[in-house]
């Protein structure tokens, strides 16, 4: 299953007793006996519960909103739309991933005078019950002025396009233009002499590509419960990425101080990304200074779907030129990401990954972020990257071909190493791109042949970041020589366990000894979103540092002990020592109370990122000509992951990413008609993977340490999202003779492809 | 002298000029002697003594959350890059 | 409001009534009066099984059953499945091969697991996947899940002998 593909340089490598291991996860028995609280789980004496009330158009002006026929209905205890929110225009925050414009965040939460996609939240009622609360949601009357819409990325572009904004204008490092527009932003980045670069090719293949927008689709759908006590002390129970960026959303959207919201984050089911903004927060706690009483709210399937960040939708264009000899000489790109009804899309990394494998001497890049009638994009698993590495491993494998390069082989020529200048600027550090391409070549997927009519392999690589950002960790030495850890980074994928791993490394006892508690926002310093691959990495170091925090303060009792000065105490393998005397932690633990009381070890980090992570896929796929269904024979992931804590979680991260990445390919997208309306949103229309599409997902694990952490630890979770559409293309294209460059690959367009290609029955 | 990169999109503002040595050490410095050489850069790079938004700078690789009080060392390297984020 | 309906049942073998109205799922009744919030709500129209339980031995979508329908019935929750000092070995098994990470959908899958397994004690990787198809994970990938449940199978199997 799991082998590490390098003897990772084996008599060097640090030896790790807790690192590297697979212990039970620390929140498991909830977790498996139903007893762990998710955000809809919880319940509250008092409790109310609200319904928020969605546009049915895609573009629209509010005329009027009546709810005098809701607040007849017995049971109905409030209602709430904009008009109880502050007016925002023109503030900006910074939420710690950069700053936003708070009157769009605002009127993403409650609709501001125009509702901009299906979906858009209008209103809201609270009532004793949920079924009183959906009757008072249909006796709402709302009065609306359709509007044009557009849902096309391209479309949106057009100089006659509906404009969704007439305060929003393309803003080009720094410059505004003089009209509005729905193009929000223009990224463009250059290196070297484009021209010249692509005179000295011998081959140059220039493709576009399409997405479709597509849903991170985690199964818990957003929920909340707010209380407006009667102190004015706000508590909000959520199901967050960041308890502390939702505390600042909420406080800078109702213009409270942060120390009047306390955010309780719950147990979290799934994220990707898209639990990042907030949406029903506010809105529960309008309703609930309103009514007094705790209100809970929770969306359906569907609101999840319209109301919601999918990724963006997107348009690219690559072309990438090569000498004989296979090597790359310039490439551009151009790219369109759809940024839904409020800008600030993700086309930032889009043009930041787009090239980020390879070491292209003349390059350019230009992208737009478009904002059009869909629900805000949010992100999702290395956002804006998987767009972009469709179209350029796509056309990388089409030049590899026509050179009569093995894919691998190409790729490996030309891959980004330590030293190679990024497109956008920066040098790469050490890397460990070559290394993953190398362990692909040697796995024993690669070097098992593929025969069968209508089978083919394919392969492609990936690139996300890891961004650093804040942590915050403290934790308390317990007499029986135990730890209780306490961080601020919600758990959304076993992170209580990989943090207290690092913790328990440092402190040389077991990763049971730990005992992790992910705090609420009063309880443990500012930390940042669960998002960017940051966690184990930079929540990761935090706990090292309280780690070395504690053994500094654990080697002063010692000192007391042995009467001796702390400098002489050395700390090795969970002892104590100084000449001839030893004590373990353990034993040392016990006599805090007699040498002076508790032992508190704390940290605040903030590293500076980035950190790179590389993947590389294959993939064996067999392709029905009669009904265009894409078949997985087989599948291997291979990732750098620096130092794998917790092997078993970067295998999950690695098959979980994966299956997302063919699901993106193969069935998902939003069906919009002509009238904007998304015309799928549920689960049985929106086909998302289910344990029988998909194989066995083989993982091999390489090991570059990353030069920044003190384990050696990269973040795992985004980068296996990226290379699958591009890998199935690729291979699909093996099986049949045709390439595909619309996703997704679904059954009726392969199909169609393979028709107009003459190659179907 | 620090190494600062002039983004692709600012070139124009700046004869062509790629990138430039500078004598700062922390990047509201950097900015102000871009400023001072090429006056048209002003309000590009920075507004209201912040990081322009959708901002980040990267030194030496790394990204700092520090914006303009970043430190800059004598042989660092400087990039205006896409503020990132993730999922 | 129309008046509730007072209905009785076994729950994880335990005797229960209580009182609900005519459009009150099973998932809703679990969930808002019995207080067993194991089964989630993750999509309310019998596409995601998050909400999966026993009825009378079968699994189901409890969101696609009405309370009513249930009653005089035998019941099956996740919370059901450990006795009080000893996890069953689908939860044991899910836990030593990491086959959850949210967690959300784990109970759905457990307990659909259960159903497989008591009328299937050695099913194929095949069979596995397609008994588990109505149950959507978002987080795994289905790896380590499939994994799992075959570990389980195994490990009842040899408990059985
Ligand atoms: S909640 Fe019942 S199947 Fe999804
Ligand atoms: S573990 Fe998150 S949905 Fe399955």
């Amino acid at each position: 299953m799991t082998a590490s593909a390098k003897p990772a340089a084996s008599s060097s490598a640090p030896q790790y007793k807790v690192l590297g291991t697979r212990p039970i996860r620390h929140d498991g028995t909830d977790k498996v006996t139903g007893r762990a609280i998710y955000a809809a789980d919880l319940h509250l004496p008092g409790m109310a519960y609200g319904r928020v009330i969605r546009s049915p158009h895609a573009h629209a002006r509010i005329r009027s909103i009546d709810f005098s026929a809701a607040l007849a209905l017995p049971g109905v205890l409030a209602v709430t739309s904009a008009a109880d929110m502050p007016d925002l225009k023109n503030k900006f925050a910074d939420l710690g991933e950069g700053r936003v414009n708070l009157a769009h965040l605002g009127a993403n939460c409650l609709a501001q005078g125009k509702v901009l996609y299906r979906g858009h939240a209008v209103a809201a009622v609270a009532a004793v019950s949920p079924h009183v609360a959906e009757e008072a949601a249909k006796l709402v009357r709302i009065e609306y002025e359709p509007l044009p819409a557009v849902t096309w990325v391209l479309d949106a572009m057009k100089p006659n396009a509906p404009l969704l904004h007439d305060d929003v204008f393309t803003e080009s490092m720094g410059q505004l233009s003089d009209k509005p527009s729905n193009v929000s932003r223009h990224i463009h980045f250059e290196q070297g002499d484009v021209q010249r670069g692509f005179a000295q090719a011998d081959v140059v293949i220039e493709r576009e590509y399409r997405t479709a927008s597509v849903h991170q689709g985690y199964i818990e759908p957003h929920a909340c419960t707010a209380l407006w006590n009667q102190d004015g002390h706000v508590t909000i129970w959520t199901a967050t990425q960041g308890s502390f960026s939702c505390r600042q959303q909420v406080a800078e959207l109702l213009e409270l101080p942060v120390s009047r919201v306390t955010v309780v984050p719950c147990e979290i089911g799934g994220g990707f990304g898209g639990k990042i903004p907030i949406y029903l927060e506010p809105v529960a706690v309008l309703l609930s200074r309103k009514c007094g009483r705790p209100v809970k709210l929770t969306m359906t399937r569907s609101d999840v779907f319209e109301g919601t960040g999918p990724t963006p939708g997107s348009f690219v264009r690559v072309k990438l030129g090569a000498t004989r000899d296979g090597k790359l000489v310039a490439g551009e790109a151009w790219l369109a990401y759809d940024a839904g009804a409020f800008p600030g899309g993700m086309i930032g990394p889009g043009c930041m990954c787009v090239f980020s494998c390879y070491e292209i001497p003349h390059a350019r890049v230009d992208g737009y972020d478009v904002c059009l009638n869909k629900p805000k994009t949010a992100a999702y698993r290395a956002p804006g990257a998987t767009q972009a590495a469709f179209a350029c491993e796509s056309v990388i494998d089409e030049l590899a071909e026509r050179l009569n390069i093995d894919p691998i082989e190409f790729r490996l020529k030309n891959a980004a190493k330590e030293g190679t200048r990024r497109v956008d600027g920066p040098v790469y550090p050490r890397i460990g791109l070559v290394e993953v391409l190398e362990a692909a070549r040697a796995s024993e997927h690669w070097n098992t042949p593929l025969a069968g009519p209508w089978r083919g392999r394919g392969v492609a690589a990936g690139y996300w970041f890891n961004i650093g950002l804040k942590s915050s960790a403290s934790a308390s030495v317990n007499a029986d020589g135990t730890v209780t850890l306490v961080e601020g980074s919600t758990d959304i994928g076993g992170t209580r366990t990989s943090v207290a791993m690092q913790l328990a490394e440092t402190l040389g006892i077991a990763a049971e000894d730990v005992r992790p508690q992910v705090a609420d926002t009063d309880s443990v310093g500012y930390t940042d979103v669960t998002g960017g691959s940051r966690v184990t990495f930079a929540t990761g170091l935090a706990a090292y540092q309280v780690g070395l925090d504690i053994r500094r303060q654990m080697a002063e009792r010692a000192a007391l002990l042995w009467e001796c000065d702390p400098a002489l105490v050395r700390f090795e393998d969970g002892v104590f020592r100084t000449d001839g005397r030893s004590i373990t932690f353990k034993e040392l633990a016990a006599k805090l109370h007699a040498t002076g009381g508790p032992v508190v070890g704390r940290a605040a980090v903030d590293p500076e990122g980035p950190t790179h992570g590389f993947g590389a896929h294959i993939v064996d796929v067999e392709v029905d000509p009669d009904t265009g269904k894409v078949t997985i024979l087989r599948y291997t992931a291979v990732q750098d992951a620096g130092k794998a804590v917790h092997p078993s979680y970067v295998e999950g991260q690695m098959q979980g990413g994966t299956v997302q990445g063919i699901g993106w390919a193969l069935n998902e997208e939003y069906w919009f008609d002509d009238r904007g309306q998304m015309r799928n949103a549920s689960f049985l229309d929106y086909r998302m993977p289910t344990a029988l599409d998909v194989p066995m997902i083989e993982t091999i694990i390489v090991e570059v340490p990353n030069p920044d952490h003190p384990y050696g630890v990269r973040g795992v979770g985004e980068t296996p999202i990226v290379p699958p559409p591009a890998a199935l293309a690729n291979a699909i294209y093996r099986a049949t003779g045709v390439r595909l460059r619309e996703l997704p690959m679904s059954p009726p367009r392969v199909w169609a492809a393979l028709a107009a290609a003459g190659k179907s029955s | 002298m620090a190494t600062v990169y002039i983004p692709a999109a600012l070139r124009e503002l700046t004869e062509g000029v790629e990138c430039v040595k500078v004598e700062a050490s922390t990047v509201r410095q950097v900015i102000a002697a871009l400023e001072a050489r090429w006056p048209a850069l002003q309000g590009r790079l920075r507004q209201q003594d912040e990081l322009a938004a959708g901002l980040a700078v990267s030194i030496d690789g790394a990204i700092s959350s520090r914006g303009l009080l970043a430190r800059v060392g004598p042989e660092s390297e400087v990039h205006f890059i896409p503020a990132i984020g993730g999922g | 409001m129309a008046k509730k309906h007072h209905l009785s049942a076994v729950v994880n073998g335990e005797p229960v009534e209580f009182l609900c109205e005519a459009r009150q799922s099973l998932l809703e009744v679990l969930r808002d009066v019995l207080h067993l919030t194991g089964a989630k709500e993750g999509c309310n129209n019998g596409n995601c099984g998050a909400c999966t339980v026993l009825l009378d031995g079968l699994p189901v979508n409890s969101c696609l059953v009405l309370a009513v329908e249930a009653d005089g019935c035998r019941i099956t929750t996740v919370e059901g499945l450990a006795d009080a000092t000893h996890l069953h070995p689908l939860q044991q098994c899910f836990l030593e091969d990491a086959a959850l990470q949210c967690g959300v959908c784990t109970p759905g899958f457990l307990v659909a697991a259960k159903a497989l397994l008591d009328k299937n004690p050695n099913p194929s990787e095949q069979e596995i996947r397609f008994e588990l198809a109505n149950n959507l994970c978002r987080c795994t990938g289905y790896d380590k899940i499939v994994r799992a449940v075959q570990h389980a199978a195994a490990r009842l199997r040899e408990a059985r002998t």
